[in-house]
């Protein structure tokens, strides 16, 4: 994994975002870099979700955080519509980031907790100067597409409202502002499963009514694969292949992306998988980062082409391209039915 | 394991003596806002060797069920006005923390969710591990660091020796998960208990640390309690699973039983709500309506009616006892459960009616098989 290259952008005018060569480095102990991004692309069309997954560390929320600047990646351009943001000063990137909305992992702390709610989501409004005296109506609004009483919450602070209902209403201050695109960083991790399932059927309607476009983070590859178009898998730093949703799940390419497969849990006790890596799961340091393939480490299939050459995108079928020297042909899932559970 | 409403009847289906008896636990906390009913008449049966599962959301009261079993609940404003819990035949539950203390390493051991903040940062991994061993089984040092470095070897950590005068921080997550279970299989536990033991894990280093648990649960035949949110990682590792809900068990069967003749709603929506792998992209997720039910105050009828799409109006005033009508090992806490005639009569009397008789609209229920 762990490849560079850009076979797998796409030409075309519906494209949304465009990150090329994307590096973000952050200064570590003894004059150290560490790479946490190291060189990726990718773009986004119009109404596209593209998912992120990964292992922590791998540097998926840098990457969101790069696209915002926050902060400004060390390399590569961030075009979105045309417009490259790293040539941007910061009075304009403050102006463009309002197409640009974000939503974090914990809606709690993503929130002021002393703002009542309709002042928190009110805000960029009147910042902007779009608060034109109709302020009010567009919260209630934006909160009821949220599926929210306004009447109920919209006087009340964070502290009185439940994770799910937080989470809520940090969508609806992201929406509040049109945004052309919507990041979302590990955006259901921190709920139940069952307020998951709201929060995530939610985002699908609110992409339908408006059109819009995602970047959806997140460790679990089956939230990933639900709500994406395509997915993205990243390890240390790097993009290992990227694919729509169904062939992610169906016929991955990359050995890493088969091992995250292996790795979810599967709600059905008849089905059982085993990890085929008997070794610790362990990530080597991004500070002296696996030379050539940065996942050779950890893969069954290493050679030693992988530690001499990094590889490079290349396709494997249409809108599916992956970086490996040894790509997958077929899917030998390793599956075995467990006996019946009995007492 | 089985639960059942009246514990003493005795259990022909099973020759196996249950190595722990959980009999109508309650576990109360006094708060500003009244009485709050964490764990709210539990009855729990345990056979030796088995793995049960304990799945809930947050606020179901799995975590405090299983720090009572161990007596680790320790607060000003707790409660305990009834039940008992038995271990290898005495009651536990009575005795004074000393002496709840000797069952602490080498009867019942805990791992717990984050492994960041159960080990002791400043001491190294082998002086952790020796602690307990020459606390407990009163080994001598030298005795206690060979046995120590053989642990961590049992676990699946590279070079034991050395990563024994390592401190937490130089190791990994899934590693310091790794020592704490080995600190808890030290004594040689004869019941685990392990609260989201991967919760905190990456996925990958997930399944490795379940096939672990696995392992060594079946070398040392130890007897253990999972507790997760998460029906995936019950579903391929444990004998029987409980689902608890506002304090209580609303469903408890043997895995595979529950999983295909799941009764409770909660049950039901539990497992249709989590997105899986197999499905195809964009599937609209079964949700439950609402928010997790308040603790507080005397429960009229059954704590779930105002989330489900069968409550009828028994459910909100008459309160439904666990109780195993099909089959003995299978219980279940509902007045109309699903897969059943009274069940597929009170789905269809919401549907006609447009809500359901707590007054959620089914507009809000994504309704399966109706």
């Amino acid at each position: 994994m762990a490849g560079s290259g850009t076979a797998h952008l796409r030409a075309d005018d519906d494209v949304i975002l465009r990150v090329e060569h994307l590096q973000v480095e952050y200064p570590a102990k003894a004059g150290l870099k560490v790479q946490a991004v190291a060189g990726i692309s990718f773009d986004i069309r119009k109404g596209e979700t593209l998912g992120f997954v990964g292992e922590s560390g791998c540097g998926k929320s840098t990457t969101g955080r790069a696209v915002l600047q926050l902060p400004s990646p060390t390399a590569g351009s961030v075009l979105v519509q045309g417009k490259d943001l790293t040539k941007l000063s910061s009075r304009d990137m403050r102006r463009e980031r309002t197409r640009l909305q974000m939503i974090f992992q914990d809606p709690m702390s993503s929130l002021n907790p002393r703002r009542r709610i309709r002042d928190s989501i009110r805000e960029p409004l009147t910042i902007w100067g779009r608060d034109r005296g109709d302020g009010r109506q567009k919260v209630d609004q934006v909160l009821e597409q949220v599926g929210l009483d306004a009447a109920v919450v919209g006087d009340r602070f964070p502290s009185e409202l439940s994770g799910g209902q937080c989470q809520r209403i940090a969508i609806a201050r992201a929406l509040i502002m049109e945004p052309a695109l919507l990041i979302c960083d590990e955006p259901v991790s921190a709920l139940d499963v069952s307020v998951q399932a709201q929060i995530l059927n939610l985002l699908e309607d609110l992409k339908e009514q408006y059109g819009l476009s995602m970047m959806f983070i997140a460790h679990d590859l089956a939230v990933v694969k639900n709500i994406s178009d395509r997915v993205a898998v990243m390890y240390l730093g790097k993009l290992c292949e990227i694919a729509d949703a169904e062939t992610i799940a169906k016929r991955p390419a990359h050995p890493y992306t088969r091992e995250l497969i292996n790795a979810v849990p599967v709600p059905d006790p008849s089905i059982r998988r085993r990890s085929e890596q008997k070794a610790p799961a362990e990530v080597p340091s991004p500070l002296n980062p696996p030379s050539g393939c940065r996942f050779r480490t950890r893969c069954p299939r290493a050679e030693a082409v992988c530690a001499a050459e990094e590889p490079q995108f290349h396709k494997i079928t249409d809108g599916h391209y992956v970086a490996c020297h040894f790509p997958l042909q077929e899917t030998p899932m390793v599956r075995t039915s467990a006996e019946p559970v009995g007492v | 394991m089985t639960a059942t409403t009246q514990p003493a009847a005795p259990d022909t289906t099973n020759d196996r003596e249950p190595l722990l008896v959980v009999d109508d636990w309650k576990t109360y906390f006094k708060t500003a806002g009244g009485l709050l009913r964490a764990v709210d008449g539990v009855s729990l049966r345990v056979d030796a060797g088995s793995t049960i599962g304990l799945v809930g959301e947050s606020g179901s009261g799995k975590t405090i069920l299983s720090r009572s079993i161990l007596g680790l609940v320790r607060s000003r404003r707790k409660v305990e006005p009834g039940g008992t819990i038995t271990y290898d035949g005495v009651v536990i539950n009575k005795l004074s923390p000393k002496e709840r203390r000797r069952y602490w390493g080498k009867d019942m051991a805990m791992v717990f969710q984050n492994p960041m903040t159960s080990l002791n940062p400043v001491l190294t991994i082998g002086r952790q591990l020796t602690e307990v061993l020459t606390l407990h089984l009163g080994m001598s040092k030298a005795l206690a660091r060979a046995r120590a470095v053989e642990l961590l070897e049992s676990v699946g950590i590279p070079e034991p020796k050395k990563r024994a005068d390592e401190f937490p921080h130089q190791l990994s997550g899934g590693m310091r998960q790794r020592v704490t279970i080995a600190i808890a299989l030290s004594c040689n536990p004869r019941l685990l208990l392990a609260d989201e033991p991967t919760t905190a894990l990456d996925v990958t280093v997930q399944a490795q640390i379940l096939d672990l648990l696995d392992e060594q649960q079946s070398a040392r035949d130890m007897t253990m309690i999972l507790v997760t949110h998460d029906l995936g990682v019950v579903a391929g590792r444990t004998d029987t699973v409980a689902v608890m809900y506002a304090g209580k068990i609303v469903e408890i069967a043997p895995t595979k039983t529950l999983f295909t003749e799941t009764r409770h709603p909660y049950a039901e929506a539990l497992m249709r709500s989590i997105p899986t792998m197999d499905a195809p992209n964009h599937t609209r997720l079964f949700t439950i309506p609402g928010r997790p039910a308040q603790l507080t105050g005397e429960p009229k009828g059954c704590r779930f009616a105002p989330r489900c799409s069968y409550a009828q109006e028994k459910c909100l005033t008459e309160q439904p006892p666990l109780v195993a009508p099909e089959r003995p090992d299978h219980s279940f806490a509902c007045w109309f459960p699903v897969g059943t005639k009274p069940g597929q009569e009170a789905l269809e009397r919401n549907l006609s009616a447009g809500q359901t008789a707590a007054g959620t609209s089914m507009s809000l229920m994504t309704v399966l098989g109706a």
